[in-house]
């Protein structure tokens, strides 16, 4: 990368922040980054504002407003390459719970006026909007994964980031399986690899924090929690969180919905 | 002629001693989080004595048992794989050097294992991916490197486990070589004592060293007399008649699509198999692209990556990436390696999360047929 740096911008919609704040979480990575790359934009790091089009666009959030859908495509336009992070950005995040519910009836009961919201009725993932050239899942992402595709990119190479199960990060770590060895309820076999299955690492069940994996069995599992003792209301509730708008997931927490 | 030897209990430790004089890394049994796992140790005492494993379609328990054996328990997760073939490993770094660059391969030292608690089931594993990966006609230096270093101190099968099936593979539950000692664990009224039977010169020098008598006959046939108790009491069995015609003649079997509705695709089954041998490699690079590795981890046929291929993916659907792991692993192997690819040690069945039972599969296969 002899010439020019490549310009990143970074965007963010409706989300907490957390994805994009892992790439300042970087510490000892951030110096090298900032070396190869011109962060032209960056609210959260820098006053420096610089004009479009970039290299790369970053995109944190879900598309969750008419003002938000103009936005998205514009950001689109200025950007070589759009990258997006996080559950929110991917599959529409924690907040697409309210896409089961009736968004008047919220805006009335925590707005003055509430005629001045102007939203859309559901939390969108970016993709549903725009052309999106990588995903990059998780609630909150994984920073090693953030800086191995823009490591990836900067070297013309293909990242490493991979769609299997959790299952497979348990076994190349040599976890004992939590859900065969102590009976805990775990989503990893339907879960999108990326985190390093923290969770079952700790004796805790998968969280499915990283959305459906590339080829999900959701109702074999659904079907297996149920026999081991998850109630319907359970299974529905596991499917229902970060991710819960994300196809598979959705599809399998409306069946345990009744 | 009778070359067994009786090793009483409290000397089993004079084995562990002895070979860890000899420079050996000692691999055995032990508890970790819940369940038994093939570890580094340092004395005897610290196999899960007194303990065993039940194990089921999707599920594993441990369990005290009243008696101070030590190897009454059956396979663990983990084969001895990991240690032959590594799940991560590095296998060499890049420097860039100007317009040229320079490859370093790794220079990290080999441990030399003693492998102790070896079920006949694990040793024929062992076997076979001695056929995968050291044949003469191709050869994987990580997994040379380690296998050639290696003593092996094998444990005949006093108890069959509830998943297990090696009496239909012809596997076990005793041990018929490829070990450098066999032990076959007696606890009666006589006392508690080892069978010890070398199975190699390594083997029978080691055993010189050991405090230990000819055993009687009485004591060689109480032991085999434990051995076959655990050949008649096996947890599963699994029909090889004809499988290779079942497998083969199955292609368009509606089976598969029965078994792709329950089968996760989680690719556990594989990982825990001790003979599937798949992999594949990684570049990485550092962000200024002076340094670059080549790094290699397990794969697995049930990963949507693991047949992607320019311009596509040839096998997509769940049903073909079962059918090929089970056509493979009962059918085509033995025409690829001379034998089957299934040991019957049943970890597949074990630490599958919905418990897809692989004898059960062929049977409802050969219903279909």
């Amino acid at each position: 990368m002899a010439n020019k740096k490549p310009k990143v911008a970074v965007f963010k919609f409706a989300s907490c922040d957390g994805c994009q704040l892992s790439l300042l979480d970087a510490e000892d990575e951030l110096l090298a980054v900032a070396d190869a790359v011109d962060i032209a934009y960056f609210p959260e790091a820098s006053r420096k504002m610089l004009k479009g089009p970039y290299d790369i666009g970053v995109v944190e959030g879900s598309i969750t407003t008419p003002h938000d859908v103009g936005l998205i495509r514009e950001i689109r336009r200025m950007s070589r390459t759009l990258i997006i992070i996080g559950a929110c950005a991917t599959a529409g995040g924690i907040q697409a719970l309210r896409n089961w519910k009736d968004i008047k009836e919220f805006t009335n009961i925590v707005y003055a006026t509430p005629e001045y919201i102007s939203t859309l009725d559901r939390s969108m993932p970016i993709a549903s909007f725009v052309h999106v050239d990588f995903e990059l899942r998780g609630c909150p992402i994984n920073k090693y994964q953030l800086l191995e595709v823009i490591n990836a990119f900067l070297n013309q190479r293909k990242p490493n980031i991979s769609a299997y199960s959790v299952c497979v990060e348990c076994k190349l770590k040599g976890n004992i399986c939590i859900a065969v060895a102590n009976g805990i309820p775990c989503l990893g076999p339907v879960t999108h690899a990326g985190c390093g299955a923290i969770c079952p690492s700790y004796k805790r069940g998968c969280y499915g924090c990283f959305g459906p994996m590339e080829s999900p069995n959701t109702s074999a599992l659904s079907k297996h929690l149920f026999e081991m003792g998850q109630t319907g209301y359970d299974i529905m509730l596991a499917f229902r969180s970060f991710n819960a708008y994300a196809l598979e997931f959705r599809k399998e927490s409306d069946a345990y919905e009744k | 002629m009778n070359n067994s030897l009786k090793l009483e209990s409290h000397h089993l430790n004079t084995l562990f001693n002895s070979l860890k004089r000899d420079n050996y890394t000692l691999i055995a049994p032990i508890i970790s989080n819940g369940s038994i796992i093939y570890e580094q140790v340092n004395s005897a005492e610290e196999l899960p004595r007194g303990w065993t494993d039940e194990q089921e379609a999707a599920t594993y328990r441990l369990k005290k048992q009243n008696d101070n054996a030590y190897f009454s328990y059956n396979v663990s997760p983990y084969s001895w794989k990991k240690f032959l073939f590594p799940p991560h490993i590095r296998l060499f770094t890049v420097e860039s050097k100007g317009k040229s660059f320079k490859i370093n391969s790794s220079d990290a030292p080999i441990p030399a294992y003693a492998f102790i608690g070896v079920r006949p089931c694990e040793l024929n594993a062992i076997k076979i991916q001695d056929k995968v990966f050291n044949n003469g006609q191709y050869t994987d230096t990580v997994y040379k490197t380690r296998r050639e270093k290696v003593f092996i101190v094998a444990v005949n099968c006093t108890q069959a486990g509830g998943t297990c099936f090696c009496v239909s593979m012809n596997t076990g539950p005793k041990a018929k070589g490829g070990f450098d000692i066999a032990l076959t664990e007696v606890i009666n009224e006589d006392g508690h004592f080892f069978i010890a039977d070398p199975g190699s010169e390594k083997g029978t020098k080691l055993m010189e060293d050991i405090p230990c008598s000819t055993a009687r006959q009485s004591e060689i046939e109480t032991a085999e007399r434990l051995v076959q108790t655990t050949a008649q009491n096996m947890g599963r069995s699994l029909d090889t008649n004809d499988i290779k015609k079942l497998l083969f003649a199955s292609l368009d079997s509606p089976y598969w699509n029965d078994v792709a509705s329950r089968c996760l695709t989680c690719a556990n089954c594989t990982l825990v198999c001790p003979t599937c041998f798949c992999s594949t490699v990684e570049d990485i690079t550092d962000i200024s692209g002076e340094h670059a590795e080549r790094w290699r981890r397990w794969d697995s046929c049930f990963t949507m990556d693991f047949a992607r291929v320019f311009g596509g993916n040839f096998r997509p659907s769940s049903k073909g990436r079962y059918r090929q792991w089970l056509t493979h692993k009962l059918a085509s192997w033995i025409d690829q390696f001379g034998t089957s690819g299934c040991v019957g040690c049943g970890r597949c069945i074990t630490w599958c999360p919905v418990g897809i039972d692989i004898t059960e599969e062929v049977k409802r296969l050969k219903n279909e047929y």
